[in-house]
């Protein structure tokens, strides 16, 4: 048996992919809820390119299909990247430092963006999902395949807590991230907006049925607790800088939560004290913990060769 | 000398947006900064995790009160950073508007002021107004950091004129230029003017290739340091040729 720790993206994919194979697995949960159900839910391994080394890029890009197969709420659309007139040279910076995007109109792909922004990249292969419908979509996967969840782990352990595995993982540090929810009914953006702005950048996904996901602040801090009101005002005011719309929208929820990130933010499977863990998912989790999950799956189906 | 102690490399690195700690740690170590600014006021005390990692590169620290807009928020924050980092050194700002982000040269005075008495050593970031400058030093200031150019503006040295008056004008003040700094000529131009070390960071940051980056400031403010210390040759209105006319060869036919 293996007892996957943890029931945020970077478990449930760990214990899909390893049930996926016909391995024996269970899941043991903890009593607060994962902070994988704040993320965005960007598929943009393009995008992240930016700042993420390639790796992120070219390991990150196979995500895409694994979640369209396994996410109702997966929707390809592509990455839309807009700056203010005054930021162009952002963008063409951020054109240099990725690949992937062509230069499109943004009022040709989002009419209610016409005449705001002259010039705009578009990733055409990039996608998004709705983290909630998604981790639930896995949970539903495993049960139907009669994988448990249970309080305390009785097998080969794969520890995929994030933060709590601080415990074990020395080098695991904390970046603190804020998003917001907001029900724009007048909004009909169709695809992932990033803004980017010298210093209050920010993305804006949509969730269907008029609401929106604004994220998301980076903070080297392990603060928890909700959102700042500084944070608030940055997404805010980055976010009806993209569409007058948003003064109007009700704000659903705030979140705000703990990235785990390793030293050089890349995910990774480590072995570590007689353990597997699966963590330093950063702000790449929806991206990578399928990839990593798949690792993980090829080298227990081997362990397990290996011992017949 | 800054506050009693001789800095080895006359740069100075900010730490924030990096792609990631490893890759700021490989830019302070190819860039060889003696000493590294870090910022408290939105991380808290909870940003213990990223500071360990700062305490680690061997730099001296300088912490700033990045974010601040008043005195009394600067002089709290300068409390916290020196209990939390063991260092009485503080880069003092106090932004005066949050999107041109300028000092407020009032209110750095007024956090100064307190913050001298307090006993620290204030690194005060100002503009090149030499009243300002003098009201700093009678504050208590030992070194002045006026700016380049607004933060993250990659301007350069835009008022080049009035930071020489500046440099003429405290000739014993150790003067650090701290912000608007976007490509290593720039720096050059700084120590070759006489400054005493320069202070950026999204330009390395920012860089496609942050490690590289710092190494070619590392090297830039290294060149423009020796040069000063050379002796620059004078401009010149006009040409003068420098090989001599006279004793040349005659070529035989």
């Amino acid at each position: 048996m293996i007892s996957v720790l943890g029931a945020g993206v970077a478990g449930l994919c760990a214990a899909t992919a390893l049930a996926e194979r016909g391995l024996p697995v269970e899941i043991v949960e903890a009593v607060t809820p994962p902070v994988s159900r704040l993320a965005g839910g960007m598929l943009a391994p393009f995008c992240e390119g930016e700042s993420a080394p390639e790796v992120i890029v070219t390991r990150g890009r196979s995500a895409i299909e694994w979640w369209r197969v396994r996410a109702q709420s997966f929707v390809q659309r592509g990455t839309l990247v807009v700056a203010a007139p005054r930021d162009a040279g952002e963008l063409d910076r951020f054109a240099r430092a990725t690949r992937g995007h062509a230069r499109i109109d943004p009022g040709d792909l989002e009419p209610e963006l016409s005449g705001r922004f002259a010039v705009g990249l578009h990733f055409a292969e990039e996608a998004h999902l709705d983290p909630c419908e998604a981790l639930a979509a896995l949970r539903g996967g495993l049960a139907s395949r009669g994988v448990a969840f249970r309080d305390r782990p009785s097998g080969r352990i794969v520890d995929c807590r994030g933060m709590a595995a601080r415990d074990r993982l020395r080098d695991l540090r904390a970046v603190r991230g804020e998003m917001l929810e907001l029900l724009a009914p007048d909004v009909t953006l169709t695809r992932t907006i990033r803004l980017l702005h010298p210093r209050f950048p920010c993305y804006i996904v949509p969730r269907g049925h008029g609401r929106f996901m604004v994220g998301a602040t980076m903070v080297e801090s392990a603060r928890d607790g909700a959102v700042t009101a500084r944070a608030l005002m940055e997404l805010l005011s980055a976010a009806w800088t993209v569409h007058p719309g948003f003064g109007e929208a009700e704000v659903l929820a705030t979140g705000a939560g703990l990235r785990p990130a390793f030293p050089d933010n890349i995910p990774a499977l480590r072995h570590e004290d007689g353990r597997i863990h699966l963590n330093g998912m950063y702000r790449h989790g929806f991206l990578m913990a399928p990839v990593l999950a798949c690792d993980l799956a090829n080298k227990l189906s081997e362990d397990m060769t290996h011992a017949h | 000398m800054f506050y009693g102690i001789e800095l080895p490399s006359r740069l100075m690195l900010g730490t924030a947006q990096y792609p990631s700690p490893q890759v700021l740690r490989d830019a302070i170590a190819a860039s060889g900064a003696a000493v590294i600014t870090v910022s408290l006021r939105r991380e808290g005390r909870e940003g213990g995790a990223f500071r360990e990692i700062l305490t680690d590169s061997g730099c001296r620290l300088l912490p700033n009160t990045a974010g601040c807009h008043s005195a009394r928020e600067a002089v709290t924050t300068a409390d916290m950073a020196r209990e939390v980092m063991g260092t009485s050194w503080i880069k003092l700002e106090v932004i005066g508007h949050a999107d041109t982000l300028q000092p407020d040269p009032f209110a750095l005075v007024e956090a100064a002021r307190i913050l001298c008495a307090e006993g620290f050593d204030v690194f005060p970031y100002t503009t090149e107004d030499l009243i300002l400058g003098e009201k700093l030093v009678e504050a208590g200031c030992r070194v002045l950091m006026p700016w380049g150019a607004p933060i993250g503006s990659g301007q350069g040295l835009s008022n080049r004129a009035g930071l020489a008056r500046m440099r003429a004008h405290f000739p014993d003040i150790p003067l650090v230029i701290d912000a608007g700094i976007g490509a290593p000529s720039q720096a050059a131009e700084a120590m070759e003017m006489g400054f005493d070390a320069v202070l950026l960071n999204t330009a390395v940051a920012s860089a496609r290739d942050p490690v590289a980056m710092a190494r070619a400031f590392g090297q830039a403010v290294e060149a423009g340091r020796t040069a000063q210390a050379a002796g620059l040759m004078p401009r010149r209105d006009m040409a003068r040729a420098s090989t001599p006319v006279f004793g040349m060869a005659e070529l035989l036919a």
